[in-house]
Order: structure tokens, then C-alpha cells, then sequence
């Protein structure tokens, strides 16, 4: 039985049938899998929902806005704080991050409409604490209820004269947070991108979808610094709302985490003409081929020699102890399930350190993740992606401008990742397996089957292949640690995972009189 | 920290800041995790059960299991009938239970499923049992979703057979596993054989034994939630958590019940076992009687470290209020009790705390939120906080010490294995509060005021 089979065995009939699409071994052929549709109802996934993609994801990070969650208390409560999306206000920029708004909405608000609850909530909201921005996001009951959320939005706009959009991300929107992702890109670029007066300056760029999840931004802008880039803003890890409005004006889109936020890459590129480059900064030598590819879009002899010196200090500063790590992984094999980004980009990391990745798998990716965008016009829409609006984009004549000639375009387009990715699965080896919304039962199979050393998942898995006797590191959170993104983090990845496997508990599992075999004692005879 | 709150406290009647409940299924998924071979199911969109299940993993650092009916927008046009049932059949083929506990979410009960029809229409195995219950998030709190839970249990699984036997029901309120194993030692203590529902140790305390099983040992047996039908009597622990439950058996099966607070504190334990012992005729051991009397003679050897400092205490209601007891018999003053869940009968219960002990100039609110409590600390502050780890923004941003107890607590780790409740427990919770304010003495005093014997 291949393993593929082994891991499908037990399913009946009807299951078999969907799963078999998410899981494949890869062969020199084989890339096509099912990804971005409906999980099975009673599968145990690891997805969330709309607004968790929509909050949670996208939005939350911003931190001068205040975000009103419009609906009962629980999805608004759950989405606090939790995510480790670090932020630091000051004088200027006030930092939500701390806190969680609701409309903590009660059994009249769903029976007689929430609209009048929310209007109260946006007077107080104001009266209190005075925000640059507000949002509105939208929990399962809204829509359901009729609660127009955008009319309110509008009206609140006018009267306290401030931005203030509304959301319609409710849980039960498209088949996972993929959904949410999408309408948060389309809101930030039809009411924020675009806003701003910022004048761009010679190396001026955005960073998109980096989540600054245990400080990952502030490394990588580090780095990005030190070359002398001017970064207008990173979407939406610790960013303004001021900063936001300014992302039209950038010479280069870096896309970090391609899943949440291609959106706005592409509408970007479609309506002023920025392009973007799929960049990982997870890995050092994805780290080290992001900053060339970069230079080489600015192509400024200038830069691309200071590019190569910051390099040089930074793999000098952190030799020793890569060095230390790898030699203590080296030949470890690991599986990931993340996200829709992470899978890929820590397999380079994992490479760094010599730790051979045998499975991987994405919560709530698409087939263009998956297989590269190549296969973008071969995607069927289907009824749940219909129900997910795609914002139409005319060109602003005005400010539309191509930074590159089309004959330099075509050029560097063969030789850089430029409005381009390639997805996750060209980079994998022959022979692993790629799992699309792994579930509960899998996660088990794959520690019979395929024995990983480390299995890097989430909170929901993580005790699950402890107990099992492997460790498990989250790679949503990092277990609390980080950053792991640029030169820094992966040093700081390899302790936390060197830790993982050497802390003395793991020899402590088996009671010592479990091994061995009797109990010493006398035989007496019975009659 | 928290920078952006002020002082100034104005009126609010639409907004809710820094929340101190969360949403009924979750306390509906937790008591269904108490069934031995139950998994829980949510039925509504997956975004739900995952945070749920997100929730509970990280109060208890164990694996929480759930599944999800997975509505997507048709489900919630047309109904999620057919998910319910396309689920229920794929959870038993693959994950084989052996009952499922089915509770709502706000998006199925807005729609208006009815659960229960669904569930009558389903062809269900001999054997197996699906149950549910309704947890409207729009109503109360993850604390009423987990006594809705329990009495969906008793609902569809109780029966009174006409023919009593001799075992006592208890009915925890919404506490740790730690605090389960605690109030079960007491009974055996006292000699009393019993059906606790739920009894989550074992579940979410589950030891490290080198391979994972999707259901632990712990867990209500089915056969004795059935059994609670004939129960001589019900305690029903927790005033404002376990009275629903409590009730739905007495209706059910006639089987009457006792309401009493969570044995948290001195007098509230006492009245557990003086409510023990009354029940099985059986005299007091020793070996409780030890343990109360340590926990005295602790209280008179610290007290001049705890007595008369002010304490803000948060979280959910019956823990609070146990809470609040506990400090009042230490001497302190519990100078602001909050809870996040509605409902005006814990403010009386506190009122009456207060007066008891002729405490003046505190404050007891439901529905309440940290946003809340927080500006009357910056108005008017306290020495400690006691309650979950969302407190710790607080904490910080006054430099007020903090006693994580309650729920959820996310921050740190061995809390779900200890108990709060009983001598012991309040004897954990007398600890925490000493080390909390004496560590605080030693940080804040002069070199030369450094005490080496307190
Ligand atoms: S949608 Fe409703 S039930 Fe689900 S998490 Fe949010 S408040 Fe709770």
C-alpha cells in the first residue's frame, strides 16, 4: 500500500472519496490537489472561520484602529490578545492591540436588529478613546438579522468625521479563513490604499503580509533597514492606519505571506502598477535570496553592495551558533501543518539546519499556494468562492506609474519571483506527502505512518502528538517565543527546537517499573 | 499598558471593553469533555468550535476534542439538518464515541435549527447516544452554556426506574479537573458513594504515558448519568452554574436537590460537608477535620501579612463569590467583585457576603467588564487582584500583584491539576495570596527593611 492509502485506509466510501483529492505523495508528475473547498462536517479541522481570518487576521495587527466586534461576546473574546501579533504605540499612535471591543450583543439585539447597539457602541467608542479609525466586524448572527453594518458605517463616518468601515466577515462565509482574508484586502484597498500623501523616496517599498507574530516584522525591518530600503508600511504586522494609506505610493510590493494577502498585491499592481516580489524572510538562505532578489529590482550597483555587506555581517554574526544548531539537527525529519504560508517557508528554514521535511500541509490554502499561480486560470469557482466578492479594479490614470520598462519587466520576471509564485510543492522532495485541511484522525496516521521527530502544527495538535511522543511546536505562535523570521530568528528557532528535543522529560516518560519485567518477590506454593 | 483607559468614568450602554466571560458553548463543550467517550459538537460554522477548542487547550495544556457541523452559507440558508446528520455519522465512523453531546452556536440558533428533531429523525446505533442542548451565545455566558450542557444530559439520558439506590449526584460547578479529583477525595472521605457529572479529571489532566488516546480514562459513565435517575438526593454545587441542571433532574426524574455554593472558603466547605454528613448519617472524619483546622491555624499565623488589604476579584460567578468568602474569612476586604455573566443574583449573593462579615464600601457588579474594574482601580486602587490571566494587562499597567485563579488562565501552567475548593484547596489559594503580597513586601521595602523571618 502506498502511503497515501495507508493514511486513507480506514475511511469509508464517502470520505475516502473527498480526502483522497487533499493528499498526495509527489512524484516527478504529480502536483494537482484539491484545496479551498468545503471541509466535511464531523472532520475534526483545525480551520477557523471568516471572521478569524478577517479580525483575527488581517485587521487585528492594525493597532490605531479600534476594531468593534459586532456580535455576541464570544468570537470578539477569543480574538484578543491571543494571536501574539505584537505592537508598540507612542505619542502619536494610539495601540488597540491590548484591548477588545464587542457589541456583546443580547437575546433583543439579534430579535429586534443589533444596528441601534452598534451605533451606541461607535458614540461611546469615540467619546472614550478617540480613535483615528474604527471597523466594524461582522459575527455569524449579523447578516443573518439584516443588520446593515455598512449604512451604519457610512452614517458613523460622516458624523464623527473619521474613517469608519464595516466588515462583513461572518463565520459562516466561504470554507475556512481564506474567506476573511479576501474581504479584509478588499475593504483596506477600497477604503484606506490610496488615502495618504506620502511622497515615496528612492528605495521605497511595503512589506505585505507579515503578521509581526513574536516580533518577526521588527526583525525583518531591521534587516531591511540596515540597506537603506525606506519601508512605507508592512500590512499589517504593527502598522497604522496613517502608514496604510501611504501603500500605493511604494516602488515594490514585498508579499511575505501569499495566502492572506495576494489580494492586495494584485489590486495593487492593477490600479497603480506596483509589482510585487514573493519574498520569504523565514530561513537564512531564503532570507539572503529574498534581499538579492530585491537589489536586483532596484538595480542600483550602490545597493546591491550594500546588500551584500549587510549579508556578509549578519551570516558572520550568526555563524557559530548555526553552525552548533545544524550540527545538533542535522538528519531530523519534521511535518508541518500551518496556515497557508508557513508550511512552505519553514520547510527552508528546517533545510537550513538539515532537518528534512516529509510532510506538509496547509489549513486553508489555495491550489495556486499549493501548485503556483500558474494554475490560477484553471481554478473552478465554485458556490462557496462565488459568495466572496472580487473587487473590480480600474487603473487610477493619475497615479499609475511602472517603475520598470516592459522590456527590463520581461526580463527580471525569468529571473526573480516577480508577481509570481511558485508554490509549495515544487520545493518538496520526491516522495513526501501534502496534505490539504489535515484533520484530527490524519494527524494521527501521520505520527503512526510516517513517524516525524518534530511535528510543527497548532495549539489544537499540539498535546495531541506530544502525548504521542513527539514534540510538537506551534509554529502560529512559536510556543510563545520568536521572533523566528531573518538572521536573528533562525537562530532563535533552532534553541527552541533543540530544547524541544533534549529536554530531559522526554526520558522520563516510562515509569521504571514498566520496563522491568516482574515484580521480585517469592513464589509460595498453593494448594 | 493599557494607556489608552481613563480615569474618567462615563456611562456606557452599547459597548463592552475587555470582556470577563466568554460565550456559552464553550462552557457547553468543557462539560460534555466530563462524559467518558463523548465528543462534544458544535453546530454551526467551524470558526466557532475552533476557538473553543483553541480556548480550552490553552487553559488546560491538553488536548481538547470537538467537531463541528462545518455550516457553510447554504447550511445557513436552507438549515444545517443535513450537516448535523452527514457529521454525526462521519464522527462515529471515525472517531467512534460513544455518545455525542450536540450544542448550539449563535448562528444555528438564529437561523432556528431545531436539534432535537434532526437528532429524533437520525438513525442512531444501539448503544450510542446523541444528545444536545441549546447555547445561544446571545444569552448568559459560557457558565450557563455549561449547566445547559449537563441538563441536555440529564434530559435525554436520566431515568428513574422507581428503584433508589443509595449513590449521592453531585453536580460541579464550572471548575478545574484539580478541583474535581478535590471534591471527589472528600467524598470518599466522608464514605459516600456518588455519580458526579461532569468529572473532567482524568480528561483534561491526563497524564504523559507515551501514546495518545483520543479518550482518556476520566469521564461520567453513561450508565451512571443514567443511574442519576435514581439518586436519593443531588448537590448541585455552584449557585448560579449547577441550579438549571439541579432542577431539570428533580422535573425529570424526581429526584430532589440541594443548592449549595462551590466549596471554596471556610464556611461554604463546611456547609458541603455538614450538607455530607447530614445526607449519609455518617459522622465527620478526623482526617477532615485535620485538614480544616491546619487551614485555621495557617489563617491565625499570617494574618498580619493579609489582614485588612483590599482585593479586586474577576472572573465567573460562583468562583468569585467562593473567592470573595475566602478573602472575607482571611480579613480582607474585597473591595471590587466582578463577574462578565449576567444576571443579578450574584450581586445579592455578594451584598449578603459583605454584610455578613460588616464589610463596608465595596462593590459587587454582574455584567460587568475589566475595562470596568480597571477604571475603579485607577480611582480608587486595591493591594491584589485575583482571577484569570486577562487580569495580568491590569496588573501590570497599576502595578497591583496578581493571584491567577478562575478561568481561563492561559499564562502559566499546573493550575487545572490543583484544587481551589475544600480545606485544601483554600489552603492553595491562602498560599498564593501570602506569597503574592510577602514577595511584594520584599520587592518594594528599603535594604535595611528586608525581613528574613516573617
Ligand atoms: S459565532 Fe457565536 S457561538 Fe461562535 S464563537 Fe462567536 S459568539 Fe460564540
Amino acid at each position: 500500500m502506498s502511503k497515501v492509502d495507508r493514511i486513507l485506509d480506514k475511511y469509508s466510501a464517502r470520505v475516502y472519496k473527498n480526502r483522497k483529492l487533499h493528499i498526495i505523495e509527489k512524484t516527478e508528475d504529480n502536483h494537482e490537489i484539491s484545496a479551498n473547498t468545503r471541509t466535511i462536517p464531523g472532520i475534526m479541522t483545525n480551520r477557523g472561520c471568516c471572521y478569524a481570518g478577517c479580525k483575527g487576521v488581517v485587521l487585528g495587527p492594525i493597532k490605531d484602529v479600534a476594531i468593534i466586534t459586532h456580535g455576541p461576546i464570544g468570537c470578539g473574546f477569543y480574538s484578543w490578545g491571543t494571536r501574539r501579533n505584537k505592537a508598540r504605540g507612542d505619542k502619536h499612535t494610539k495601540n488597540f492591540v491590548e484591548y477588545c471591543f464587542s457589541t456583546d450583543m443580547q437575546e433583543p439585539d439579534i430579535v429586534f436588529g443589533g444596528e441601534k447597539k452598534l451605533k451606541q457602541a461607535i458614540k461611546e467608542v469615540v467619546e472614550i478613546f478617540d480613535p483615528d479609525a474604527i471597523m466594524i466586524c461582522a459575527t455569524c448572527p449579523v447578516g443573518l438579522i439584516g443588520d446593515d453594518i455598512h449604512a451604519v458605517a457610512a452614517e458613523a463616518e460622516k458624523l464623527y468625521n473619521r474613517k469608519v468601515v464595516a466588515f462583513s466577515c461572518e463565520g459562516y462565509k466561504g470554507v475556512s479563513q481564506s474567506g476573511g482574508h479576501h474581504i479584509a484586502n478588499n475593504g483596506l484597498m477600497r477604503h484606506i490604499i490610496g488615502t495618504g500623501d506620502r511622497v515615496p523616496t528612492k528605495y521605497s517599498i511595503n512589506i505585505l503580509g507579515e503578521y509581526n507574530i513574536g516580533g518577526d516584522a521588527w526583525e525583518v525591518e531591521r534587516i531591511l533597514k540596515r540597506i537603506g530600503y525606506d519601508i512605507v508600511v508592512n500590512i499589517p504586522g504593527d502598522s497604522s492606519i496613517h502608514e496604510i494609506e501611504n501603500a500605493h505610493i511604494a516602488h515594490l510590493n514585498l508579499v511575505q505571506c501569499h495566502r492572506s494577502i495576494n489580494y492586495v498585491a494584485d489590486m495593487l499592481k492593477d490600479k497603480y502598477g506596483t509589482s510585487w516580489l514573493k519574498v520569504n524572510f523565514i530561513g537564512v538562505s531564503s532570507t539572503v535570496k529574498s534581499l538579492r532578489d530585491i537589489a536586483r529590482y532596484f538595480n542600483d550597483p550602490e545597493l546591491t553592495a550594500r546588500t551584500e555587506e549587510v549579508i556578509a555581517e549578519e551570516l558572520a554574526a550568526i555563524h557559530d551558533e548555526m553552525e552548533y544548531y545544524k550540527s545538533k539537527l542535522k538528519g531530523k525529519t519534521a511535518a508541518l501543518f500551518v496556515g497557508g504560508s508557513r508550511s512552505h517557508h519553514y520547510q527552508k528554514l528546517l533545510k537550513d539546519f538539515g532537518v528534512e521535511t516529509i510532510m506538509a500541509g496547509y489549513e486553508f490554502a489555495h491550489r495556486d499556494d499549493y501548485e503556483g499561480r500558474e494554475v490560477l486560470p484553471f481554478i473552478k469557482e465554485d458556490a462557496d468562492s462565488k459568495n466572496i466578492e472580487s473587487l473590480r479594479i480600474e487603473k487610477d490614470e493619475r497615479r499609475y506609474r511602472l517603475y520598470l520598462s516592459e522590456e527590463q519587466y520581461e526580463k527580471l520576471r525569468k529571473e526573480i519571483p516577480l508577481d509570481y509564485y511558485e508554490g509549495m510543492i515544487k520545493d518538496m522532495e520526491k516522495g513526501t506527502i501534502i496534505i490539504d485541511d489535515m484533520n484530527h484522525f490524519e494527524t494521527e496516521e501521520i505520527i503512526r505512518i510516517l513517524k516525524p521527530d518534530i511535528f510543527f502544527s497548532g495549539i489544537k495538535d499540539k498535546y495531541v502528538i506530544q502525548k504521542a511522543g513527539i514534540l510538537s511546536r506551534q509554529l502560529h505562535s512559536y510556543d510563545y517565543s520568536g521572533p523566528y523570521a531573518g538572521f536573528n530568528g533562525a537562530v532563535n528557532f533552532g534553541r527552541d527546537v533543540l530544547m524541544g528535543l533534549t529536554t530531559p522529560a522526554w526520558g522520563l516518560v516510562k515509569a521504571p517499573w514498566k520496563n522491568s519485567p516482574m515484580i521480585e518477590g517469592h513464589l509460595q506454593e498453593v494448594v | 499598558m493599557l494607556d489608552l483607559t481613563p480615569k474618567e468614568i462615563t456611562e456606557r450602554t452599547a459597548l463592552r471593553i475587555n470582556p470577563a466571560k466568554t460565550c456559552q458553548p464553550v462552557g457547553a463543550m468543557y462539560a460534555a469533555l466530563g462524559v467518558h467517550r463523548c465528543m462534544p459538537h458544535s453546530h454551526g460554522s467551524q470558526g466557532c468550535c475552533s476557538y473553543h477548542r483553541t480556548f480550552l487547550t490553552r487553559h488546560f495544556k491538553d488536548p481538547a476534542i470537538a467537531s463541528s457541523s462545518s455550516f457553510t452559507e447554504g447550511a445557513s440558508v436552507f438549515g444545517g439538518g443535513s450537516n448535523l446528520k452527514t457529521a454525526v455519522r462521519n464522527i462515529f465512523d471515525i472517531y467512534k464515541p460513544d455518545i455525542i453531546a450536540v450544542h448550539t452556536t449563535c448562528l444555528s440558533e438564529t437561523i432556528g435549527d431545531d436539534v432535537g428533531a434532526f437528532i429524533q429523525d437520525m438513525d442512531i446505533e444501539e448503544g450510542k447516544y446523541v444528545v444536545h442542548c441549546h447555547t445561544p451565545s446571545y444569552v448568559g455566558s459560557h457558565i450557563t452554556g455549561y449547566g445547559n450542557m449537563i441538563a441536555g444530559f440529564i434530559k435525554y439520558l436520566s431515568r428513574s426506574t422507581g428503584r433508589k439506590h443509595d449513590r449521592l449526584n453531585i453536580i460541579p460547578g464550572f471548575v478545574n479537573p484539580g478541583d474535581m479529583r478535590e471534591i471527589k477525595r472528600i467524598l470518599d472521605l466522608m464514605g459516600i458513594p456518588f455519580i458526579m457529572l461532569p468529572d473532567t479529571s482524568g480528561v483534561l489532566d491526563a497524564p504523559m504515558l507515551g501514546r495518545y488516546t483520543m479518550y482518556p480514562p476520566g469521564g461520567t459513565r453513561i450508565d451512571d448519568i443514567i443511574a442519576m435517575g435514581d439518586s436519593p438526593l443531588t448537590l448541585a454545587l455552584g449557585e448560579l452554574a449547577c441550579e438549571d441542571p439541579a432542577n431539570e433532574l428533580k422535573r425529570k426524574c424526581g429526584v430532589d436537590y440541594k443548592l449549595l455554593p462551590l466549596p471554596m472558603g471556610i464556611g461554604a466547605t463546611d456547609q458541603f460537608i455538614m450538607a455530607l454528613s447530614n445526607f449519609s448519617g455518617h459522622e465527620v472524619p478526623y482526617a477532615l477535620e485535620e485538614e480544616r483546622g491546619q487551614l485555621i491555624d495557617i489563617l491565625l499565623d499570617s494574618h498580619p501579612y493579609f489582614h485588612g488589604k483590599s482585593v479586586a476579584i474577576y472572573g465567573d460567578p460562583d468562583t468569585v463569590l467562593g473567592i470573595t468568602g475566602l478573602v472575607l474569612e482571611m480579613g480582607m476586604i474585597p473591595k471590587y467583585v466582578i463577574t462578565g455573566t449576567p444576571g443579578e443574583a450574584f450581586t445579592e449573593k455578594a451584598q449578603e457576603l459583605f454584610s455578613k462579615f460588616g464589610v463596608t464600601g465595596c462593590t459587587a457588579k454582574a455584567f460587568s467588564d475589566l475595562f470596568e474594574l480597571h477604571q475603579w482601580i485607577k480611582n480608587d486602587r486595591v493591594d491584589l487582584l485575583i482571577g484569570g490571566s486577562y487580569g495580568k494587562q491590569i496588573a501590570k499597567a497599576e502595578d497591583i500583584p496578581l493571584v491567577r485563579a478562575g478561568f481561563p488562565i492561559l499564562d502559566r501552567y499546573v493550575h487545572s491539576y490543583m484544587p481551589l475548593v475544600g480545606y485544601r484547596g483554600a489552603m492553595r489559594l491562602v498560599e498564593m495570596i501570602l506569597n503574592a503580597l510577602m514577595d511584594r513586601q520584599d520587592r518594594d521595602c528599603a535594604d535595611e527593611d528586608l525581613e528574613l523571618v516573617m
